[in-house]
């Protein structure tokens, strides 16, 4: 065999015996909800801008989001489904008032913006003793 | 299909693969070929109703090469971009759009069981889908750094964010009339004769049908809810700055999204795939007639659907080229104080409906056979215990009384939970199609 | 020759693949990636832009793990909707094209450690959990849609949730919860009478004329006050040319 196709085979090898061949756990659900949510609170204590610091918002509840939903879903775990339909139900809420949230801080934002030509929130310090 | 080329012996995986290629190489090809199509008669309805005649040369005598000729001058047109634009957003934006309209192809059957994905929330996931090309427009508004593509943005961000509440309202009422929201199981508990579609099912269908229809027709942004590129005020609205290639993705996507919000409303409200007439069950291609008969019903099928949803992309175009449009505060008040609170009233009156005449206008208090809410109902049918047909017949006889669903379920062994998902939805078509 | 003996070896392995762990890391891929680049940009409309790329990949996560219903959710609630209100904000607000507002480096390394310790944490906290890194035994196929709606309103269908009671409570309370928010938001952003010029008027006649400003056209609120005129444009728009 040629170089080349030995270099490809341990491409499909890789591919093979690699982490694609191993089965889908609630870890790894875990792993990414925790990453989505650290990206989150970063995104909260940097953004200056109100809306950055709202979009932080919605990465942390959608990491929480998440690991609700891998608890619950049959497909993840060994004996069973964990929360079952609980966690889903919990999500469910979750991005209702995900949504509630959202609008309430978009219409302060606004308001803001409107009496201080701005959405820096560092700005915001008229109450600041 | 898949199953097919497993038994051809392929492995699998190339099995699934070489379905799925097909099934985006056919929806690519609707959409594109139906726009094509589309733009054509639409410019041969708009010539038509000013009085004109149209385009009469390019390919023989009605034109009808016309799109192609055009998509050739756009494929050769010079590539702009706008200076001060920001480049990626308004790169990515017409293909953030036309992946939206495709994408939610994906979950529309186009017959029984003919479909790329059967959903178990089908309606939910084509609506939701549908609602994320206004993403496109955005990006595209505010990338290109011009008021007129700004304003165009804002209005169709205010416009189909608003929208979305009468149209996720009136798509409600078929899905409680079904009782799921699989795609596939409305479209075949309408099968039968045309008395058997939801839009004939009581008058508040026949309503909401209308409703959803305006809500549909200003979500996809067309005259008269066509704010976003008001071309007498907004130069061309969030499109202003694009040609070419890329300006040609939006209209697929404009396109692409009628077809797609008419065929839903063939689906949900006109019977899908089941025609007026249940032709062929009348001429023996009925599914136990074998392959081939299996084959030609859902061509015709296809057929049908395909007739209905043209049907309403024509009353679009015809819509648009005899209203005037109208103002953004006229488009607001037509949504929230009209279309809002009328589907709310439609949906709750359907209810009540439902809950006095379950058969629907032409069949009066005679509930169908066979009403099956879903799979998991469905196992708990095949279930040869006393108590769980008991069970299965208070839950089928009267509303879905409480104490009768919990008995069903819980005479149900745990492992009957596991359902089978669409099972029954044929063999309702079958008592449905009774006249 | 080479090519044929190739194919033959990579055809097993590709069918030695797990399809299912594969969708569920590009997935993951992508949503972890974009979350983190909400984190690494600094212009307000393209973090919006990885926040929709983000979210819609968690969607996927979703439909993934057998939850349609919270996918679709997530689809058409998040990213349909609160997302599009989230970009017309920033529409609203945008000072200058393409707004982006700095953060001291102090600030950015602080939050950096803040986080990573944070996610050394968390991930120890998941990794030491061994139930969790057990894979499910057998194939499951659940639809999830109908026992959810069901459990909305009271009547647990599931296996699971056998003796428990289900989220009628909860559900009538989130409804209120959104009929409040929805007056709230509305009185919050409406539009107000002023007497004196406001900052963004003054700034708006000292600016050049072709620069974009979004935010001197609409500075009212959502779709009232001084938007009304610029939004409105002329009514004679009847009908129109191709």
């Amino acid at each position: 065999m040629s170089g080349g196709s030995w270099g490809a085979g341990g491409v499909a090898a890789l591919i093979a015996f690699g982490p694609f061949s191993e089965p889908v756990t609630v870890s790894h659900y875990m792993v990414v909800g925790a990453v989505m949510f650290v990206a989150g609170i970063v995104c909260m204590a940097v953004k200056r801008n109100a809306l950055g610091v709202l979009m932080g918002i919605e990465l942390v509840l959608n990491g929480a989001n998440v690991n609700f939903v891998a608890l619950s879903s049959p497909y993840l775990q060994a004996n069973g489904p964990g929360l079952g339909l609980d966690g889903q139900a919990m999500a469910l809420f979750v991005i209702l008032l995900a949504a509630a949230e959202a609008a309430v801080a978009l219409a302060i934002t606004l308001n803001f913006y409107n009496n201080h030509a701005t959405v820096d929130v560092d700005r915001a310090e008229d109450l600041k003793g | 299909m898949a199953a097919l080329l497993i038994q051809l012996g392929l492995p699998d995986w190339l099995a699934w693969a070489i379905t799925a290629g097909i099934a985006a190489a056919l929806i690519l090809n609707v959409i594109a070929v139906g726009a094509l199509v589309f733009i054509w008669a639409e410019r041969k309805i708009a010539a038509r109703i000013q009085d004109r005649l149209g385009p009469t040369r390019t390919g023989g005598r009605f034109g009808w090469l016309q799109s192609l000729a055009d998509g050739i001058k756009l494929l050769a047109k010079e590539d702009l971009m706008p200076e001060g634009a920001d480049g990626l957003l308004f790169r990515l934006a017409p293909y953030v759009s036309f992946c939206a309209s495709f994408c939610a192809f994906l979950a529309l059957p186009f017959a029984f069981d003919v479909v790329a994905q059967r959903l178990n929330v089908g309606v939910f996931f084509v609506i939701a889908v549908l609602g994320l090309e206004v993403f496109g427009v955005i990006l595209a508004g505010y990338a290109s750094a011009s008021k007129w593509s700004l304003f165009g943005a804002m209005r169709e961000a205010a416009q189909v964010v608003s929208y979305e509440v009468p149209l996720g309202m009136c798509v409600v009422v078929p899905v409680m009339l079904a009782g799921s929201m699989d795609l596939v199981t409305i479209g075949e508990k309408q099968s039968g004769w045309a008395t058997n579609w939801y839009l004939f099912h009581d008058p508040f269908t026949f309503v909401v049908f209308w409703v959803y229809f305006t809500c549909a027709v200003a979500s996809v942004n067309r005259a008269p809810f066509d704010l976003a590129e008001a071309e007498s005020e907004l130069v061309a609205g969030f499109h202003t700055e694009y040609s070419g290639l890329r300006w040609s993705f939006f209209f697929m996507a404009e396109y692409g999204s009628m077809f797609l919000v008419s065929a839903l409303a063939a689906i949900l409200f006109l019977g899908g795939w089941n025609g007026p007439i249940p032709l062929a069950t009348l001429i023996g291609l009925s599914d136990g007639a074998g392959e081939t008969a299996h084959y030609l019903a859902r061509l015709l099928g296809c057929v049908n659907l395909l007739g209905k949803a043209t049907l309403g992309v024509l009353v679009m175009m015809w819509v648009r080229w005899t209203l005037p449009r109208l103002r953004i505060d006229q488009v607001m008040t037509t949504c929230l104080k009209y279309c809002t609170p009328i589907a709310a009233v439609m949906f709750a009156g359907a209810m009540l409906w439902t809950l006095a005449f379950p058969g629907g206008l032409f069949h009066g208090g005679r509930r169908p056979a066979g009403e099956v809410r879903e799979g998991w109902l469905s196992a708990v049918d095949a279930q040869p215990s006393l108590v769980a047909r008991s069970a299965a017949v208070v839950a089928a006889a009267g509303v879905a009384d409480r104490a009768g669903l919990r008995s069903t379920v819980s005479a149900a062994p745990a492992a009957d939970g596991v359902a089978v998902e669409g099972v029954g939805a044929r063999e309702d078509g079958g008592a449905w199609g009774a006249p | 020759m080479t090519g044929h003996s190739l194919l033959g070896a990579a055809l097993p392995m590709v069918a030695a693949i797990n399809w299912h762990s594969l969708f569920f890391l590009l997935f993951a891929s992508l949503a972890c990636g974009f979350a983190l680049a909400v984190v690494f940009t600094t212009n307000v409309v393209r973090m919006a832009l990885h926040l929709v790329l983000s979210l819609a990949a968690t969607a996927g996560l979703f439909f993934l793990a057998n939850a349609e219903f919270i996918g679709a959710m997530q689809l058409m609630i998040y990213v349909g909707g609160t997302l599009v209100l989230l970009v017309f904000g920033v529409m609203l607000t945008a000072q200058q094209p393409f707004v982006s507002i700095r953060t001291s480096a102090r600030d950015q390394v602080l939050a950096g450690v803040a986080g990573a310790a944070t996610l050394a944490v968390l991930l120890v906290a998941v990794l030491s959990v061994g139930r969790w890194g057990l894979p499910a035994s057998g194939e499951v196929d659940a639809p999830t849609a109908t026992p959810l709606g069901m459990a909305l309103l009271g009547v647990r269908v599931d296996a699971a949730g056998g003796g428990h009671s289900g989220f009628l409570l909860p559900f009538e309370i989130v409804s209120v919860h959104l009929l409040v928010v929805l007056v709230g938001a509305a009185y919050l952003a409406r539009a107000k009478r002023r007497r004196t010029p406001r900052p963004v008027d003054v700034l708006a006649s000292a600016d050049p004329p072709l620069a974009p400003r979004p935010a001197v056209a609409v500075p009212g609120g959502v779709t009232r006050g001084a938007s009304r005129s610029a939004l409105v444009g002329s009514g004679d728009a009847a009908g129109g040319g191709a």
